[in-house]
């Protein structure tokens, strides 16, 4: 397919350097303050040399990156929320010109489902967001593979970060403060971690989740979700924990009682009781019961490989 | 006894506040057999009828638990509940967070307070330097399972600072 890619941050570059080898074309990449077209295909290297050099991918205007012959826009510009611009704008353009649009942005699908809803019934485009939740782990495939109506609830570890700076916690009996000071250093907390250690970023995640699985039509958004952080949880807490055998986790749950992520009681070798950024999501399937799906849910290359993988899908 | 021939059992009584009371309870149960594992007995917590809740954990052999109960009841103490599925049910609940040591009071008067649960035992674990906070480790009786419900009254009671760290679910503790 010919790909168009409007962001070009990590996950936006990594499609642009994945998308060769998986036999895709990228006619044009867009950042906020230029655009790189090439309708025979963009050279990756020299794009993202040129983004390197000069803070933009090309010296075009970003918006002709919808002038391009594309097939499907990979919408990769960072996740906002409440009317999820400039995103929702680029996949009204999309999908307005009966294209396809594949999701690495988590703002459209958790906060104006029913509004995304309503331009795919209205176009000849398709929408896809595996990336949106738990990065390269294929939830939303394995979802479809049996249908929603299947999977009476989830939950899981569906923050990086916050696993992180909980299980080092666990591990070694550290303050938060410290914790956090070595997460950031090593590039897994941003300079503002308050997005991850509050619990937003896996309550977005189960948004999207409860969006696809509501067999009631009910649709959810983020103020939906009760949401309960990791800056509160101090080492005698983890340390009463490890005394009674278990060990402290961001848990976020979808099921009967709505979206809920907050820190739980876990038994040290429950498969929930991931260590480090991992993540991972237990499904409930009716007649399957308990399935674990693990690995790694957030990083550039990991989450263009779900991007990649919604592109093959929809290239049929 | 050897380990397959026992199963654990719980017995919840309600005492008068009278002395020689838990003595009544306790020989009975130790006569016809049963190896007492864990008293819970709190004097401070009284139920509106004004009797003393104790939550007895022992073990005997199956067949002698029901002979058991009726020697208890017979010397004149209440049982409120007896079996052995109640075990399963058992919690323990964190509250952390940075308010617990100055809520402390707030804390045990909800804990004590539950009519969504049996409260079993509690511990204070103390904050590891001046700037941390405490732990409040409660152990629960849940009735029928319902975390949530339990949850949603510790909530009501508790400040809004508190964090309130369960299980996933009952069995998991």
């Amino acid at each position: 397919m010919r790909v168009a890619i409007v962001g070009a941050g990590s996950v936006g570059r990594a499609v642009l350097a994945q998308a060769p080898r998986r036999g895709h074309k990228v006619v044009a990449v867009a950042d906020s303050r230029g655009a790189a077209v090439d309708p025979t295909g963009l050279d990756a290297a020299q794009v993202l040399a040129e983004k390197e050099a000069s803070g933009q991918v090309g010296a075009a205007e970003a918006d002709a990156l919808f002038d391009a012959p594309y097939d499907v826009l990979v919408e990769a510009t960072p996740t906002t929320l409440g009317s999820a611009e400039p995103a929702f704008e680029h996949i009204q353009r999309a999908l307005g010109a009966d294209r396809d649009v594949v999701l690495a942005n988590k703002g459209p699908v958790a906060e104006r489902y029913a509004d995304l809803r309503a331009l795919v019934d209205r176009s000849a485009g398709r929408v896809r967001f595996e990336a949106t939740v738990a990065g390269a782990i294929p939830v939303m495939a394995t979802i479809a593979a049996y249908g929603p109506t299947e999977v009476t609830g989830v939950r899981g570890v569906l923050n990086g970060t916050a696993n992180f700076i909980l299980s080092r916690m666990a591990a070694e009996s550290l303050a938060y403060d410290h914790v956090l000071a070595e997460a950031q250093e090593l590039g897994v907390a941003e300079a503002d971690p308050s997005f991850d250690v509050e619990g937003t970023d896996a309550a977005l995640k189960c948004v999207i989740l409860a969006n696809v699985l509501s067999d009631d039509d009910q649709v959810y958004q983020l103020a939906d979700a009760a949401i309960t952080g990791i800056d509160a949880i101090p080492t005698s807490a983890h340390q009463a924990a490890r005394d009674a055998g278990m060990t402290i986790r961001l848990i976020g749950e979808v099921g009967r009682d709505g979206v809920r992520v907050g820190p739980r009681l876990l038994a040290t070798d429950d498969p929930l009781a991931v260590t480090g950024t991992e993540n991972i999501v237990r499904l409930e399937i009716a007649d399957a019961g308990p399935m674990h799906l693990a690995g790694r849910g957030a990083g550039g290359p990991e989450t263009a490989a779900a991007v990649l993988a919604d592109i093959d899908r929809l290239d049929t | 006894m050897a380990d397959a021939d026992v199963q654990a059992y719980t017995i919840r009584l309600e005492l008068a506040d009278e002395p020689g009371q838990l003595l009544a309870a306790l020989e009975p149960i130790a006569d016809a057999g049963g190896n007492l594992l864990s008293i819970f007995h709190e004097r401070g917590n009284i139920t509106p009828r004004g009797r003393i809740p104790v939550v007895v954990d022992l073990e005997c052999p199956p067949e002698r638990f029901p002979p058991l109960v009726d020697r208890v009841r017979a010397a004149g103490v209440n049982i409120v509940e007896a079996g052995a599925d109640r075990l399963a049910e058992t919690v323990r609940i964190l509250i952390t967070g940075p308010g617990v040591a100055a809520d402390l009071d707030e804390i045990v008067e909800t804990a004590h307070a539950g009519a969504a649960w049996t409260l079993i035992g509690m511990e204070v674990r103390t904050p590891s330097g001046p700037e941390a906070a405490a732990t409040v480790v409660l152990e629960l009786i849940v009735p029928d399972g319902d975390l949530v419900g339990v949850r949603r009254a510790l909530a009501t009671g508790l400040p809004d600072s508190a964090v309130i760290v369960e299980p996933l679910e009952v069995g998991d503790s």
